[in-house]
């Protein structure tokens, strides 16, 4: 009785031990997780989540921020925000984690998006998800077109790794990175303002498929400010989060309609959210 | 041809079954009548039309261990023991909640497969119950369940002083075999004693109350339509979010798991979870359900338009009427599909 992880159950988790903490933000840190005899726990592909936990504090879906690339470790950016993960900000390095999953659908980065024109945008923590398939997509950079990733976040203080970005992304495999912050401060010269305002100063072409992710109401304007510039909702894609348990479309949390973000998501094309009640 | 017992040897069939399986029937437990393990002494009460739960338990526990967790230190054991789990009988079950397993079924044995209900459902034989008298609560018969002769592994009927026998599976007919020599072959007359019964049954179900709701207009292509309808604020203005709705109900799946600190290590636990519960849905960033409107609607839309479009058209309720008969405010499904039907209700 097994499935195809080749475990018991999906419910059953397996041990992680953490490696690394790097701290991005001042509320989010990113750990380094590997299987007890190293390596990744298991494989995922960009998009996809995992429920981490420590037992008797709690457990909670997160996206897999490393890339599937990278088979030597596993990475989740933790935003502190509620019990679980003020735990997981406090621990150490060497603290074992138990992780199950993979679970959801994954962008399709080897269908739809292959020879895209990519335009990524991400708001605060939102980068996490997408941060896996900027990497997978810099691996088979060949694969894709143009990429383009918008990225804001409130302050400097809060734009996720911004190391990777500086040194990693901007200027290298051409790909161009347009950074914001909201409000203006001492010491940036970029852009100051909204996702959405700056994703439609940007002008860019209708010719590009865009991945979005952040909070809620960022998708939601980011989104209008596509359509403006003639985006068509086929051409969007975005990925989002309820409350979850099981992970495997059971436990009916994550219920929207005749779908479920777990399973048939977390990633959906903007134009088969149409069908959905607006209740995410 | 269907096999025949006295009802005065009812007794000793049970004791038979329970030989070699644990045998769960309807019992008298202070006045309130549920599924309990069968003993020589215990109360057992057939003549009850419905128990106050369904058979839900036996297969989708109300608590079930999940896996268990030592820490020390930074370290973490992961102990996988499950509950022991035997094959058993439950016995008695009526069409309704027969064919609620139907639709668990497809829940929790789609792919990837919960396999702690599977094992479950390996295990337990249902031996089903012919309603004899369905009553105003019932409305079975919309989701084209016959109470009369249901389906399960094998069916007994009660008519005057003799029980019937109709094994319909394998599992039925193993355990046909195992009680052999308590019963007789049913006759012809008998034949036409439970073909009177039968008939009869039908046409008390075909004159209750609720029995021409109707669920022609509950298709995907209406969903938003339907999610969109103000009538959700009327009709949910009353409800007090209690969940006994879920908690009665033979279809309802949602659940929680949760860890238990037991002193020598964690227990993690799944249990039942009702979507009329605020925290239901709450995360740290906010609640996407947030008032009980949207709550008490998220409840019937997923019965009555959700569930549906991912199965074959199938309603996730069998009209067992539990809801209808324990709601503290009146508030029901029936309710629910003629208002959204189009048919006035005073709530």
């Amino acid at each position: 009785m097994s499935n195809s992880a080749g475990i018991a159950d999906m419910l059953i988790p397996r041990l992680g031990v953490v490696k690394n903490i790097r701290t991005d933000t001042p509320d989010v840190k990113t750990f380094r997780v590997e299987a007890p005899s190293g390596g990744v726990i298991f494989p995922h592909m960009p998009g996809q989540c995992a429920m981490v936990s420590i037992p008797g504090v709690g457990e909670a879906m997160f996206s897999i921020t490393s890339s599937p690339t990278n088979t030597e470790f596993m990475e989740f950016s933790v935003k502190r925000a509620g019990f679980l993960t003020e735990w997981l900000h406090q621990m150490d390095v060497g603290q074992q984690v138990t992780v199950r999953g993979p679970y959801g659908n994954a962008f399709p980065v080897d269908t739809e998006l292959r020879g895209k024109d990519l335009l990524f945008i991400a708001g605060g923590i939102g980068l996490a998800p997408l941060r896996s398939v900027i990497n997978y997509v810099r691996h088979y950079r060949d694969r894709y077109g143009l990429v383009d990733i918008v990225y804001g976040a409130r302050s400097t203080d809060d734009l996720v790794d911004i190391d990777e970005i500086r040194n990693e992304w901007t200027g290298h495999d051409n790909v161009n990175v347009h950074l914001t912050i909201d409000r203006p401060q001492e010491g940036w010269d970029g852009h100051v303002g909204f996702v959405p305002d700056f994703v439609k100063e940007l002008k860019f072409p209708t010719t590009k498929t865009a991945l979005i992710c952040g909070p809620p109401i960022m998708i939601k304007f980011v989104l209008a400010a596509l359509q403006t510039l003639g985006f068509d909702k086929s051409q969007v894609y975005t990925t989002f989060e309820l409350r979850m348990k099981c992970g495997i479309g059971k436990c009916g949390r994550c219920n929207i309609g005749s779908r479920y973000v777990c399973k048939d998501g977390p990633v959906f094309r903007c134009d088969t959210m149409e069908e959905l009640p607006d209740e995410y | 041809m269907m096999l025949k017992l006295s009802k005065d040897k009812i007794g000793e069939l049970f004791q038979k079954i329970a030989s070699d399986r644990t045998l769960y029937l309807p019992v008298d437990n202070n006045g309130q009548v549920n599924f309990g393990r069968w003993t020589p002494d215990a109360a057992v009460r057939l003549d009850q039309l419905k128990t106050v739960k369904s058979s839900k338990d036996f297969f989708f526990p109300q608590t079930e261990n999940i896996v268990a967790f030592k820490r020390q230190g930074k370290d973490i054991s992961i102990i996988e023991k499950r509950d022991a789990n035997e094959p058993f009988v439950v016995f008695g079950v009526r069409g309704c909640d027969v064919r609620s397993l139907d639709i668990l079924d497809r829940v929790f044995l789609c792919d990837p497969v919960d396999s702690f209900y599977k094992a479950r459902r390996e295990n337990g034989t249902i031996v089903s119950f012919a309603c004899s008298e369905p009553e105003e609560n019932c409305f079975c018969g919309v989701f084209g369940i016959d109470a009369a002769d249901p389906l399960g592994d094998a069916t007994i009927r009660v008519i005057g002083g003799d029980l019937y026998w109709d094994a319909k599976t394998d599992k039925g007919r193993a355990l046909e075999e195992s009680a052999g020599a308590l019963f007789t072959q049913a006759t012809a007359l008998d034949s036409d004693a439970i073909k009177e019964h039968d008939e009869r049954s039908r046409e008390i179900s075909g004159r209750l109350p609720l029995k021409d709701l109707d669920l022609d207009s509950f298709e995907e292509s209406a969903l938003l339509e339907k999610f969109n309808s103000p009538l959700w604020k009327e009709l949910s203005q009353a409800c007090v979010g209690c969940g006994t709705c879920t908690y009665v109900c033979p279809t309802c799946q949602c659940y929680d798991i949760q860890d238990f600190d037991t002193g020598h290590g964690i227990q993690r636990f799944r249990c039942w979870d009702s979507c009329m519960y605020s925290d239901f849905t709450l995360m740290a960033h906010g609640n996407n359900r947030k008032s009980q409107v949207e709550r008490f609607r998220q409840r019937f839309m997923h019965k009555l338009i959700y569930y549906p479009a991912n199965n074959d058209g199938i309603f996730s309720c069998v009209g067992c009427g539990r809801c209808v008969a324990k709601c503290p405010i009146s508030m029901n499904i029936a309710k629910v599909i003629r208002a959204l039907g189009g048919v006035s209700v005073s709530v």
